[in-house]
């Protein structure tokens, strides 16, 4: 099945691993990514207020370019861009008003007839975990992974429709697919602090103290996360916090599910042919 | 603190319900958004109280609070709401009536250190100027 791609800013930067590992594996699975072509910043947030209409701009022009390709979904791997792309759709298949500013302004006629899917549920719902499990060549077998859903793939809960808020298993079914023993813990869902790491460091770093704390003590050799920030703050974090609590002195690694994936498939030694 | 008619009926709390388009007098102070904020303890006003502060029209209290520059959005609070109101909306708009009257911005790209310009993720990046600049 082919697919419009949307990358965002931080997979063609500093999460370049995420989209390497990404479209080495979704050939391995007989899927088709094609990348819109003139993509822009999806904006990192969806606005949280009434006034602001023209941030949806960006969201809405990669799906109509999507739209025009001739592709019925569209597929994010970043959990920031999933949330703007999934919210945004929304508006523009339920908010007339809104739908009429956008249009009038990019002159489309965008009414939200693409689905916006996160890799995740390509994989679960296209490729099927089962089906998954089958293709896998080496499985994780005896590594302790612990996921780490965050905040954005899952919440607002009316809105994103991803899972069930409070009781996620999507991640979970995933990893059990590739092989891996998956560590429950309490803080699976828990903010990692999001973009106060940009301004109230500590803030964060306190939030994510508590995450791992969790996950060591549940077992966890490592963390499988879907979204850059989270990455960054997980890992940003650790030093200081592995000294205050006595923890494991060579970290933990943070890894993406994409990762996780390549090496299950062994596509993972293609990288940077 | 003192009440009063004239308080209850700001000019500020209008303004909080038009931009926000939630209704901060649905809020019966049942409490669960505090309850279950990951970062209530970096908060002087309580997500609770922030409510209970704009229905009674305490626009001071609400804008010299912390609370607002602490708030990550993460959604939980009103992902679990009884009432539907979506806290993490009142929050920005009463963030976005301090950015806009007072000017300046909370978070300067000069005041951010190398460390976070350098590794920092454009997501993060992009997140935080939307939420602590105009």
């Amino acid at each position: 099945m082919r697919y419009s791609y949307y990358p965002g800013c931080t997979l063609k930067t500093k999460a370049k691993v995420f989209e390497d590992t990404t479209l080495q594996t979704a050939r391995a699975l007989g899927l088709e990514f094609a990348e819109v072509e003139e993509w822009q910043c999806c904006g990192a947030l969806y606005p949280l207020n009434t006034e602001e209409v023209f941030p949806l701009l960006s969201p809405v022009r990669s799906l109509a370019q999507a739209r025009a390709a001739g592709c019925t979904k569209l597929v994010t791997l970043c959990a920031g861009c999933y949330n703007v792309f999934r919210r945004t759709n929304r508006t523009m298949r339920s908010d007339a008003e809104v739908r009429g500013k956008i249009n009038g302004y990019l002159e489309e006629d965008y009414r939200g007839q693409v689905d916006v899917v996160h890799y995740l549920e390509i994989l679960k719902n296209d490729v099927g975990f089962a089906e998954l499990a089958e293709k896998v060549s080496r499985r994780l077998e005896g590594r302790k992974i612990a996921p780490y859903y965050g905040c954005l793939l899952l919440k607002p809960r009316n809105e994103m429709d991803f899972d069930d808020v409070e009781n996620p298993t999507i991640f979970e079914d995933f990893l059990r697919a590739l092989g891996a023993n998956v560590v429950e813990y309490p803080y699976r869902t828990e903010c990692c602090g999001s973009y106060l790491s940009m301004a109230n460091e500590e803030v964060a770093a306190t939030a994510v103290g508590r995450i791992l704390t969790s996950a060591f003590k549940n077992g966890a050799e490592a963390l499988v996360v879907a979204c850059p920030l989270c990455k960054y703050n997980l890992e940003e974090y650790q030093k200081g916090f592995r000294e205050a609590a006595g923890s494991p002195a060579a970290g933990i690694p943070v890894l993406y599910f994409t990762e996780l994936l390549a090496e299950a498939l062994d596509v993972r030694e293609q990288d940077g042919q | 603190m003192k009440v009063t008619t004239d308080k209850i009926n700001s000019n500020l709390i209008k303004e909080v319900e038009e931009v926000s388009g939630q209704k901060v007098s649905a809020c019966f102070q049942c409490a669960k958004c505090t309850g279950g904020c990951p970062v209530v303890w970096a908060m002087d006003v309580y997500p609770h109280q922030i409510l209970r502060y704009a229905q009674l029209g305490l626009a001071d209290e609400l804008l010299n609070s912390k609370t607002l520059w602490i708030c990550a959005s993460c959604q939980t609070c009103d992902s679990r709401c009884p009432r539907e109101v979506d806290i993490p909306k009142v929050i920005e708009a009463l963030r976005l009536v301090l950015l806009r009257a007072r000017g300046g911005n909370y978070l300067h790209p000069n005041n951010l250190p190398a460390r976070v310009l350098e590794n920092a993720p454009q997501q993060g990046l992009v997140s935080a100027f939307r939420k602590y600049a105009r």
